[in-house]
């Protein structure tokens, strides 16, 4: 049985709500982590990504001002200073598909969707660990592989030129988004 | 935690995209157990520890939700006071349930949908928005009256049907927006 050390991660956890703070701090220090960085907003967010450099960033979308949505978009930038290829997990109430679609095109890596439970969250940190996915850039996307499947029907009008290799079998964003909540 | 550094980086061009491979810069954090830690178990009794903290969280929430509403009601909307409903609303759709009090985090939903859904804010019938919150606000303070299962979730469903037949009538026009109102929760139902 494989099992994650998390006193070896630093977690910058990002959300507007205090108290949902408190709870992803007290689960995340129950899982053994040591470091979890917090911030309030997407602005401070970025700040504190690019000064303390965490192995993992967990967002809430909706903030004010500057939210998850583009604090993700803020990290996913290829030619920035910072690390672009950190694990990005969206925490949201927002539990509509079409939402997991813009948070995957944002280069979101997991999708959670409250209400939380200790169960969803070791979930999906265990996937960004376990299973990282490459990443593609494109003229109008950078961030981890979004093709989940390998239907050779589709021909829509942002199919990838590429190989067989390069496709890779793994349960879609949505269909992870349902599991384990 | 160490990390990768630019040559451990591979790019394969092709056509239309780049494929960018690295060693997983994480792989050194996971470790092969043979005892019998539970993880899991262990942040579900921590989070059963702050539960004594949800009902005071709770109140704090909805009063959030409320003092929204009638900034909005007293001094007019604007988008900002719009936003600020709009989100007090989505956490305590996101938290509620987690504090124990699900039907509120359903009917907290219902209002977000509406705030989202409706063509024009201001010509929403304010007892949409009040029975909302009303109903949030009955189920969080009066708990102990209020929160048996078949109450607060009838309410629930009503709110919901309610708010549903508005949306639907005030989008017949708007077909992405009633595909979106009528699309299925990726959350299960209670």
């Amino acid at each position: 049985m494989f099992r994650i050390d998390f006193n070896k991660l630093r977690f910058l956890v990002c959300d507007d709500n205090p108290h949902m703070r408190r709870i992803l701090r007290t689960l995340l220090h129950s899982f053994g982590a040591r470091e979890v960085y917090e911030a309030e907003d997407g602005a401070t967010a970025l700040e504190m990504y690019s000064h303390y450099v965490p192995d993992i960033v967990i967002t809430d979308w909706a903030m004010p001002i500057f939210d998850g949505l583009e604090l993700a978009q803020m990290i996913r930038q290829p030619d920035s200073k910072g690390n672009p290829y950190a694990p990005i997990i969206m925490l949201t109430g927002h539990s509509e598909k079409r939402r997991v679609t813009v948070a995957r095109d944002a280069g979101v890596t997991e999708f959670l969707a409250k209400p939380i439970s200790a169960k969803g969250l070791y979930q999906r940190i265990l996937n960004v660990v376990a299973s990282p996915r490459p990443f593609i850039k494109t003229k109008t996307y950078f961030g981890p592989d979004r093709r989940r499947n390998t239907s050779s029907a589709y021909m829509g009008p942002e199919r990838r030129v590429g190989e067989k290799h390069e496709v890779l079998q793994q349960p879609s964003l949505l269909d992870k988004a349902r599991s384990s909540i | 935690m160490a990390k990768n550094g630019a040559k451990d980086i591979e790019v394969k061009a092709f056509a239309t995209h780049q494929l960018i491979t690295q060693p997983n810069p994480l792989r050194k954090v996971l470790r092969r157990v043979e005892d019998k830690d539970d993880p899991v178990g262990r942040a579900e009794q921590a989070l059963a520890g702050l539960s004594g903290e949800f009902k005071d969280w709770m109140a704090t929430e909805v009063n959030r939700l409320s003092a929204a509403y009638v900034a909005i009601r007293n001094d007019g909307f604007t988008k900002d006071r719009r936003d600020e409903l709009f989100r007090a609303a989505h956490d305590i759709k996101g938290d509620a349930a987690t504090f124990g009090y699900p039907s509120a985090a359903a009917i907290a939903e219902s209002l977000c949908r509406v705030i989202e859904h409706a063509p024009d804010f201001e010509k929403v019938p304010a007892e949409l928005f009040t029975h909302h919150i009303n109903a949030i606000l009955a189920i969080a303070h009066e708990n102990t009256k209020l929160d048996s299962i078949s109450v607060s979730a009838e309410l629930s469903r009503r709110l919901r049907n309610v708010a549903d037949d508005y949306l639907a009538h005030v989008n017949r026009d708007r077909p992405e927006h009633l595909e979106a109102i009528f699309a299925p929760s990726i959350v299960p139902a209670e």
